[in-house]
């Protein structure tokens, strides 16, 4: 038992859901319905790419401080310019993901610690925020409105998008070439680089990925809220390591898993419905909230040490 | 000129080689050609030059003069003349799968199914160097054991690659291979190079050497100093020729009369000293001696009570790592461990730090002025000095050194021999691990590390290179 759960990292992060997602329909029986369940997870969306996002970074050993603050930047763009003026928007919207791989870069090059320059980022992306909406507001592009809203057949939108972002990015990250390249970066980047790999173009790489997904996360929250302010987004960072962290992924060593972060993501979501079910007191949900972080988490290092000792 | 010319158009030659990092020669002027069907068994001690040469010849390095080429192939790349490497660290990816880590050596593997294609090259490769093996290719690397790791890495470098391997260093290869295992290697090096392709095996183990070797190269200081076809060496000429004398030196080190004390430490390895003496831990590097220092140092502290190790200081060889705070002057370097020495209520006397500083600057010749200047702007070899300073001012009895002498100049170590043996003669008691024999010499009793475990015990008069080098290499036969 012990030793499969060890061996397929996936398995605990799906345990640790669908234990959660059985409790919550327990408590809440009328959630188990198409308009239920996505209404749990709608929320979910944006916070499984905001996760992807920062698994691009810690694949290559870095972590990510802006990604919060990146994502309610995209948020106030989106509702903006690219309601306004959709191809000035889109252009805005590439170069941030081009400034990623820069930043990427440049951490690579002065060898500098990514936790600080990120940290730095995240002012200079809240203040452009900021600038660009100083008090809430803007509008969701009419497409985006309804792509986020559409109801297909059968299987609410949340979910059909949890399971496209997790497969397509298992593809991506797991199954291509380049992206084993990319984990191989975290594992030892010594060895890529003798192989003739340049890790500079690699490192960028990572980083524009996490751009990338930062910008699907900023759109789709917008889609989801409708109007955008400069702080709408700010949890996302520290969201979005515990759910790389929930779902099988570890902080070095280029151990990450795209469909475990995705369910990570959706168990963070879960666990504040769940909270409000039991009608805890807001004032105990956000430390309740880490508390299921940590038994999950812990669940995880009593697996590996056993698994670590068995050898 | 050094070279090893057998038949056909060598793969790499070395003409002249040279690299220098900063002062220190590393490769002084090699020349060696390396031709199809060649298996080149390189020896030598530590620091002989032997890892400079394979990071010249892989690419790893570009030589600071002479020329390294590519003949046969014609290229200007290591890599794509056919030039692998096998390391002795282990340099795989430990997240990723055996087949993945094939994709990193080997870019051309792609477009769709091309995890089909690796799985099958590198079980391929495996069946071939290690028939019976038992490695699934899709399992993660950190899921396997270290034999299984060093195979994969092995194999990988002898895998078609969408080329073919032409030259293949193996540094260390059978390090932490069993002998079934490492025999099949052997015999695949052979089969190998009896199909034109040639090998640099470097070992510690002088019966692989020559088992496979069809050539010996012996290095010593930057040097080719020996280079024939195998037969024309025996184990004794081998040994003969990678040492060098330096008895003399050692005599009037042994001469002196010292008063040793009772045995005051002795550990699970049987690691011992007594009161007084200056212990000696040699062998080659990377076998223990520093795990063994470490370990005898941290299980006598404590990470929460504070004064534990008062009996016992150590000075750092790795400098940077964990020997100095570069940021801080050169007094606050030197008096970091004995501050509770002389603190009054918890505060430093800044009057006392000093005179004992201005004391061990005079005593120990640290060339600074001002001992206020950065601990930066002195020489290695100064830096050095003020940690020994550091350790000597306490009073503990026992000092723990883990190779202090790298990259300090030769003045400056014959002032810390003489120091150390008058801290010795008045009653302290040393353990030194140092990768130079002539240090190793100064010592009264010397225990030669292997593969974690003390292989010889000298003492005396039979403190020798000959004797240290023969106890740190294998010199039985690899068992078939």
């Amino acid at each position: 038992m012990i030793r499969l759960f060890a061996r397929h990292r996936i398995l605990l992060p799906i345990l640790s859901l669908v234990i959660l997602l059985a409790a919550t329909f327990y408590l809440q029986p009328r959630a188990m319905s198409y308009f239920g369940v996505n209404l749990l997870f709608n929320l979910a969306v944006p916070i499984a790419l905001a996760t992807i996002a920062q698994m691009m970074i810690i694949m290559v050993n870095d972590i990510d401080l802006s990604i919060g603050a990146f994502v309610s930047l995209v948020a106030c763009i989106t509702a903006t310019f690219v309601q306004d003026a959709p191809l000035l928007g889109a252009l805005i919207l590439l170069v941030l993901i081009a400034g990623y791989g820069v930043m990427g870069a440049v951490i690579h090059w002065f060898e500098l610690p990514a936790i600080v320059v990120t940290l730095g980022m995240s002012f200079v992306w809240g203040g452009i925020a900021l600038t660009i909406l100083p008090s809430p507001g803007g509008s969701s592009p009419e497409w985006l409105r309804s792509t986020m809203t559409v109801k297909p057949p059968v299987v609410p939108m949340a979910v059909v998008a949890a399971v496209l972002i997790g497969a397509s990015t298992h593809v991506l990250i797991m199954r291509s070439g380049i992206g084993t390249v990319l984990r191989g970066v975290g594992g030892n980047a010594a060895s890529v680089s003798r192989a003739g790999w340049p890790l500079l173009r690699l490192k960028a790489l990572a980083y524009a990925l996490a751009g990338f997904f930062g910008v699907l996360s900023g759109m789709a929250l917008v889609g989801l809220a409708t109007s955008a302010d400069a702080n709408i987004a700010l949890r996302y960072t520290l969201l979005s390591i515990a759910g790389v962290i929930l779902g099988g992924g570890e902080f070095t060593g280029g151990k990450v898993s795209p469909v475990g972060a995705v369910i990570g993501a959706l168990t963070l979501a879960l666990a504040a419905s769940f909270l409000s079910f039991l009608r805890l007191s807001s004032d105990w949900q956000i430390g309740a909230q880490g508390a299921i972080l940590i038994l999950v988490l812990a669940a995880r290092l009593i697996f590996t040490r056993r698994n670590r000792q068995e050898g | 000129m050094n070279s090893a010319t057998l038949n056909g158009t060598p793969i790499v030659a070395l003409t002249n080689a040279e690299k220098h990092f900063g002062a220190v020669r590393a490769l002084d002027g090699v020349s060696l050609s390396i031709c199809p069907g060649a298996c080149i068994g390189l020896v030598g001690h530590n620091g002989a030059g032997k890892s400079t040469l394979v990071n010249l010849v892989n690419g790893g390095l570009a030589p600071s003069s002479g020329t390294v080429t590519f003949p046969q192939s014609g290229e200007t790349r290591a890599l794509a003349a056919g030039v692998r490497s096998v390391f002795q660290e282990l340099s795989l990816c430990p997240n990723l799968s055996v087949a993945e880590n094939l994709r990193i050596s080997h870019s051309d593997l792609s477009g769709f199914g091309w995890r089909k294609r690796a799985r099958a090259e590198i079980l391929q490769s495996l069946d071939i160097v290690f028939p019976g093996h038992g490695i699934d290719p899709d399992d993660a690397v950190d899921r396997l054991t270290i034999a299984e790791r060093q195979m994969v890495e092995i194999a990988i470098g002898f895998a078609p690659r969408g080329t073919q391997a032409k030259l293949v260093i193996l540094d260390e290869p059978t390090s932490s291979l069993d002998a079934g295992i490492a025999e099949q290697l052997l015999t695949h090096i052979k089969n190998y190079c009896a199909d034109g392709g040639a090998v640099i095996f470097i070992s510690h183990m002088i019966g692989e050497i020559f088992t496979v070797a069809t050539q010996i190269v012996v290095m010593k200081d930057g040097k080719i100093v020996a280079s024939r076809p195998t037969d024309q060496f025996d184990r004794a000429s081998l040994v003969e020729s990678m040492g060098h004398v330096v008895a003399n030196a050692s005599d009037t080190a042994a001469q002196e009369t010292r008063v040793i004390g009772a045995e005051i430490l002795r550990t699970d390895i049987g690691l011992a000293a007594r009161k007084g003496e200056i212990i000696g831990l040699a062998g080659l590097a990377g076998h223990g001696q520093a795990e063994a220092l470490a370990k005898l140092y941290f299980d006598r502290t404590s990470s929460w009570r504070p004064g534990q190790a008062g009996d016992m200081v150590f000075v750092a060889g790795d400098r940077g790592r964990d020997g100095i705070f570069p940021l801080w002057s050169i007094l606050r370097n030197a008096t970091v461990s004995t501050l509770s020495q002389f603190g009054k209520h918890g505060l430093v006397d800044r009057d006392q730090e000093e005179r004992i500083v201005a004391d061990w600057k005079t005593r120990i010749g640290i060339r600074t002025n001002d001992t206020s200047n950065n601990i930066l702007s002195l020489s290695g070899g100064n830096q050095q000095k003020v940690l020994f300073a550091r350790a000597l001012a306490s009073n503990a009895p026992v000092v723990v050194m883990d190779d202090p002498m790298r990259g300090v100049d030769i003045g400056t170590k014959q002032d810390v021999y003489a120091m150390i043996r008058a801290e010795a003669a008045q009653g302290r008691t040393f353990l030194w691990y140092s990768t130079e024999t002539e240090e190793i010499c100064q010592c009264d009793r010397v225990f030669v590390f292997r593969d974690g475990q003390i292989s010889a015990e000298l003492t005396g008069a039979d403190i020798t290179e000959e004797h240290i080098l023969e106890a740190s290499f294998e010199m039985q036969e690899v068992s078939a």
